[in-house]
Formats: C-alpha cells, structure tokens, sequence
C-alpha cells in the first residue's frame, strides 16, 4: 500500500467514530500496536526533542525500505508515533519525504499539530523526514 | 472586625474570560500558577491608557506625557504601599520575576569572588537557578544547595549548617510554583543576615496570595510578576533595599538611566531610573496598580481565607481517587496541588483534562530538579485563585476520573 492509501484507510477506520473520547480511545488502542523499539535503541540519541513525554524512534534499512521502532512514556503520544510508523514504516526514504501528513487534520487530532502542543507531533514528523533523508543520501 | 465571605458568583462577572467555552465545554481554569486571568476592571485600565493618554514618560513636557508620567508614578507608588517598602524608588519597574532576578544576578558579579558562596534552595524555579549558575560561572563563585524532604520543604538544620562567612547570598522562593510550599522566610532571613549574606526571595507565586511586607520581612530583594496576579504579562518589580540597589551596578545601558552622558563618561541616573533603561511597560506598570487595587478590594486576608477552604476541599477530594499521589504535602501550602496516579503519564491526563475544557500545567513546571528529586518525569499541577469555585473542583476530579479509566 501507498502512503496515501495507508493514510485513507486511517481516516476511514477514524471516520466511524462520533466523538473525541471514542477518537482518543482508538488512538489509544492503535499505541498498543506500536512496533516497539528494541531496548538497545531505547537511548537518549534516539529520544525526540519537544515532546513532553519522552518518545524514541529507530529506524533500519530493509532493502530499499524504511523500518521504524518507536516507544513514548504517554500512551496517547504513543498513539500518535504509531499512526504515524503505520504510514512510513515499509516505505521507501523518497515517498517518506514526498508525503504530506494532512490526515491528522482529517482525523480529529488537529490540535496536536499545534507547535505549541507539547506532544512534539511536528517534531516527531520532522524526525521521521529526517531518517529517510539520512538513508535517502546511503542508498545513493 | 468581621470579614464578609468572599462572594464569588459576584468576582467571577469581573473576569469575561471565565464565560468561554473550551472544546464545547465551559472553561475551568486551573492554570493560575501559570498565569491567572484578568478582571474587566484591569483590561479597562490597558484600555482607558492606549485610548486616552499614550504617551512617553519622564521626558515630555506636553500634557500626555505628564499624565502618562503621574499614572505610572502612582503605580509605583501602590507597589511600594502594597508591599510596605520603606521607599517608592526602592520598587523598580521590570519585564516580571525573571528580569528581575537577572538584574541582582548581574548586579552581584561585581560584588562576588572567587569561593565565595550562594544557596539555592532544591525547589527552585528554573528562573532562580540558571542566572546563578552563570553568576558562578563568571565569578568563580560556589552553588550549593538548601535540601529539602518528602513533603517538600526545606530542611532547615541542613540550611544553618551550610550558612558560613563565606555565603554572601541567598536566594529561595517564597512559594514553590511546582508544589505550592510556602516556605519559612523570616527564618531564612534572619538567618542569613546573622552571617552578613543578603537574601533575594522570589515572591511570584507568593504574591497572589500573601501580602509580603518588605520592611517586616527585613529582606533585601523580592521579586513580583504582575500577571500572577490579576495584572498584564510582561511587568513586574524588584524591590530592594536602597543601600543594596546602590551597590549594584546597572544592569542595562540606555536611555532613562543615565544623568549626563558625553562620550568620555556617563553618570547613571538616581534610583530607581537607574535600573530602568529605555521606555518601559508603561501602560503594563499602571495596569499592574490597578491589579492591585482589585485584589486589595476583595482583600487578602479574604482571599487567603477561602482558597485555604479551596485547597483543603480539592485535596481530600482528589486523595479520594485510587491510586492518586500528591507531590507537595507541606504544612504550609498554597492552592497549589501537584499529583500523578500511578503508571500513568502526567501528559496523557493533561490531554484528557483539555479535551473537557480543563486548563491545568503539565510536565516538570521550569522545576526540573524538583522531579529529579521524587524521580517523575513530570506531574499534573492544579492551581487555584479565589474566582475559582468548589463546583470547578468537582468538575476537576470528575475529569481526572474519567482519564483515569481511558488511560489505565
């Protein structure tokens, strides 16, 4: 599946929902199926700045495929770093950059793409952007 | 004399902010430690000033100019009453607490050498630790560190032990923003004065809700932020004691501060102009009296009286959850309460707190060493003003309830 295509079917999985505390506690449960971080990467290098809660990231080259890892303190950000993992993870380092990530909006969860929101869902993008331009440049 | 009960339903009209809904739901504001909101009566000065009487202050000789001048003296002046200070050019004007702990910071580099000591206490903004890390840093100067218990409050037999001929100053905060203690001021003073050291307390969680008499107290700084209490972001005042203020050095050059300038030398302005380079916050400086002036309306004593019943109501309320655990259970307290509910992350309940309209702080409160010390990353801070009401309260632990069977 396309990035875009992951993207539509997480809008649609959320579109059944009435209200934010059935949103939330959906997020939540998508936190529980995070691909978890190995322990050995579970280290300060890997932590994302600007969260409030800590969140670590790892990512490893499966051929031409990215493959994140993830584990956050808060469970909702831990939601957050998984529905963001369910549409980079698997891709390759070119369509990661390309995407856009306006589905968030569409989702119900706009005001964690506030700047100020200390969640750090912007950095936690900007952080997975940045992976795939570090193993864009090894693949070439 | 009898105090009348506050009458909050009347006090709460004051504050059109109060009458917002947030995510569709009425808006309960628990954030005052932050910032607390601002009576009509305020915002009306901000607007009386822009719209009738804008002008620069000290210099002009036009009319507006000496309004704007007599307002913002008399603004002065409602400070240095407030706060009982023996003088008004003991009240200096600043940005808020922050620039003005920068401004003794400053001021003391000249004055420190090399082993030297300063204490800090363990719960101390970050505000009150950073500049005298870099005062240290400069001078060569020694930090250490007043500790502190379980409840969160100073240990007082280790403070005495550290106090030697070599401490020259102390600084600590009256109140602690991150677990509501008040801590034993006069003490400290006294104290630290007996050694010759010079005390800077930082009141800016204090002032809200304690009337602070500088001349009583016999402190040589305290530092205050106008919009903890009812008045503008970005004012506030040092005050100090005269001998100390003309001790210090300036702290930035510009106008306003000067007496003669020619360009081989510069005499600086008498107190307080000395320490007031450019134009300040003219209009924040008059809003800031007139903070003042509705808080002394309602008075202290009144307030001090109903959110103690406000901190004791909430408090049993919330030991009331499963689970919960308080940071901060000093004997003396602000309405300031401090809590995690175990294996869950302070910030996934700040997340569900907002979505029904709460408004409470998240995270280590600028007071990192303070987690580190009950080794949390963080905590839920519910803090109280005297507009809020027992029925936020319950709307508070209604909504921490409702997090805690999402979240656990």
């Amino acid at each position: 599946m396309t990035i875009k295509e992951i993207q539509k079917e997480i809008v649609d999985e959320f579109s059944m929902f009435d209200d934010w505390m059935e949103r939330y506690e959906y997020m939540i449960e998508l936190g529980k199926s995070l691909p978890l971080i190995e322990a050995q990467y579970k280290t300060d290098d890997n932590i994302i700045k600007g969260c409030q809660s800590k969140v670590w990231v790892h990512a490893e080259l499966d051929t031409d495929k990215l493959v994140f890892t993830a584990d956050s303190e808060a469970i909702i950000t831990k939601g957050i770093i998984a529905i963001l993992i369910r549409t980079f993870s698997k891709q390759s380092p070119k369509d990661i950059l390309e995407a856009k990530t306006d589905f968030i909006d569409e989702i119900g969860l706009k005001e964690h793409l506030s700047p100020t929101r200390a969640n750090g869902l912007v950095s936690m993008i900007k952080q997975l952007k940045m992976y795939a331009i570090a193993y864009q440049t090894q693949l070439k | 004399m009898t105090k009348t009960p506050l009458d909050i339903h009347t006090i709460r009209r004051d504050f059109p902010i109060l009458n917002r809904e947030v995510n569709g739901k009425p808006l309960v504001y628990l954030d005052n430690a932050a910032t607390s909101q601002t009576p009509q009566q305020v915002i009306d000065v901000i607007v009386e000033y822009y719209s009738s009487y804008n002008a620069n202050i000290h210099r002009g000789v036009h009319s507006l100019s000496q309004e704007a001048t007599d307002a913002y003296e008399q603004a002065r002046i409602k400070i240095q009453e407030h706060f009982n200070a023996a003088q008004s050019h003991e009240i200096i004007f600043s940005s808020g607490t922050t620039h003005s702990i920068n401004l003794v910071a400053n001021g003391f580099s000249s004055l420190l050498k090399k082993g030297d000591e300063i204490l800090v206490s363990a719960m101390e903004h970050h505000s009150n630790i950073v500049p005298w890390q870099m005062l240290c840093e400069r001078t060569g100067a020694v930090l250490r560190v007043i500790p502190m218990n379980d409840n969160g409050e100073l240990v007082m037999e280790e403070y005495s032990k550290l106090l030697s001929p070599k401490t020259k100053l102390v600084f600590c905060n009256h109140v602690s923003n991150a677990l509501g203690t008040v801590n034993p001021v006069e003490q400290i003073i006294e104290e630290a004065h007996k050694i010759g050291a010079a005390v800077l307390l930082d009141g800016a969680q204090a002032a809200p809700h304690i009337k602070a008499d500088m001349q009583q107290l016999d402190v040589d700084f305290y530092t205050v932020s106008a919009h903890k209490m009812c008045g503008p972001t970005g004012v506030g005042i040092l005050y100090g004691k005269e001998e100390w203020l003309n001790k210090l050095p300036p702290y930035q050059g510009g106008g306003e501060m000067i007496a003669e300038v020619t360009f081989e030398k510069t005499t600086y302005a008498d107190l307080p102009h000395k320490f007031e380079a450019g134009t300040p916050n003219i209009c924040g400086g008059i809003a800031f009296g007139a903070a003042l002036d509705y808080m002394n309306a309602i008075g202290f004593e009144a307030i001090a009286k109903y959110e103690h019943e406000l901190l004791e109501y909430a408090t049993s309320a919330l030991l009331k959850i499963e689970d919960l655990k308080i940071f901060g259970t000093a004997k003396e307290k602000t309405t300031v309460i401090s809590f995690n509910i175990e294996g869950i992350h302070p910030y996934d309940i700040g997340v569900i707190l907002d979505k029904l309209g709460i408004a409470v702080r998240t995270g280590h409160h600028c007071a990192q060493p303070i987690m580190d010390f009950f080794k949390i990353p963080g905590t839920v801070r519910a803090s109280f003003s005297f507009y809020n009401t027992k029925e936020e309260v319950d709307v508070l632990v209604a909504g921490v309830k409702r997090a805690k069977t999402m979240l656990q």
